[in-house]
């Protein structure tokens, strides 16, 4: 990566991760949020995550990849289920790191 | 004086469990932004300067894919709005305050930290104690542990042969945040249909796919909520 991009990236996302900390604790003496605002808020993590998700696991090179050498979609499901049944973390990323390992290693 | 200390190491016991958790979580952030082409100061200048693991990681996965630095900045801001709500909810507590030290704590804000803090306020006993210095210790303990934590993945991740591919990483940290964060059919439903439509969206250019995904998401739990809630 360029180190140039990288770097104004930062200062970028300093700032807009640090607005939304500081500016109501600084502006806001007791008036809470509204509450639709709340809910709405409350969905935005899993949202964007999952929109994140679903493409980085169907699509390679911007194409539909179905197919059994498409190793994320298929090493993301037992990743799911453990999550699934678990909550760990660090569970979840072990065991799909490793399955696509070994995928890679015996059919890649 | 020593009222203080101990109200500051209360928040810090409280929260000790939860480090246990987010030691992993902070490596992987470390380890994969160097696994996705970022210099170890890159990784580890992320987690010090912005101290937000979720919107680090998908800026990562978003460079690594070359969108554009507007794209990342702004997907980063919309991860991190959820903290306009905690922010808010806290800003009573702080009230009178000095605004540096209150941007200070505001800087300082995680998931946990709040959810700790406003646990411990809600509790009979709370009015006496130091309020802010109690989120401090919580907040100072997270920093900390996700601190180092990121330092020694963007090492770690480093020393990770190339071929090892740590690609599917992100992707496989985004199902072990979201799956969990599913508790009931609103949140079910916002993940899939901003999952479906990011997917058919993917062609639209600058990222937007992800934005609508992610608006279209919102909009379908919020209001499949507040159709359960009236009944």
């Amino acid at each position: 990566m360029d180190e140039k991009i990288v770097f104004l990236t930062i200062v970028g996302m300093t700032l807009v991760t640090y607005i939304p900390r500081a500016v109501p604790v600084l502006l806001l003496a007791s008036r809470t949020l509204p509450e639709p605002m709340v809910r709405w808020l409350s969905f935005v993590p899993t949202a964007v995550l999952s929109a994140m998700l679903f493409p980085a696991l169907l699509l390679k090179d911007a194409a539909f990849d179905f197919s059994l050498d498409n190793f994320f979609l298929w090493a993301s499901i037992p990743a799911f289920l453990l999550a699934w049944r678990t909550k760990n973390f660090f569970g979840t990323v072990a065991l799909g790191m490793g399955l696509v390992a070994a995928g890679r290693y015996f059919f890649g | 004086m020593s009222d203080n200390l101990s109200t500051f190491f209360a928040g810090v016991r409280r929260i000790s469990p939860l480090t246990l958790g987010v030691a992993p979580f902070g490596m992987i952030c470390g380890a994969v932004s160097v696994g996705a082409g970022m210099p170890e100061w890159g990784a580890i200048g992320m987690s010090l300067i912005i101290f937000a693991g979720a919107s680090q990681l998908v800026a990562t996965q978003l460079m690594a894919e070359h969108a554009s630095m507007a794209v990342v900045i702004l997907t980063g801001l919309v991860i991190n709005m959820r903290m306009f709500m905690y922010s808010a909810s806290l800003a009573p507590h702080f009230k009178g305050m000095n605004p540096v030290k209150k941007g200070v704590l505001a800087y300082l804000l995680t998931d946990q930290a709040y959810a700790i803090s406003v646990a411990r306020y809600g509790e009979p006993g709370s009015e006496v104690i130091n309020k802010p210095l109690y989120y401090l210790g919580t907040a100072v303990t997270m920093w900390t542990c996700f601190n180092v934590s990121t330092v020694l993945g963007a090492y770690l991740g480093a020393l990770i042969p190339p071929q090892w591919n740590l690609d599917f990483a992100i992707p496989l940290t985004f199902i072990a945040v979201v799956v969990p964060a599913v508790k009931d059919r609103p949140s079910l439903f916002a993940a899939v249909v901003a999952g479906l439509v990011a997917f058919f969206a993917n062609p639209l250019p600058y990222n937007l796919g992800l934005m609508v995904g992610a608006v279209s998401g919102i909009a379908a739990g919020y209001v499949m909520e507040r159709r359960q809630s009236d009944g």
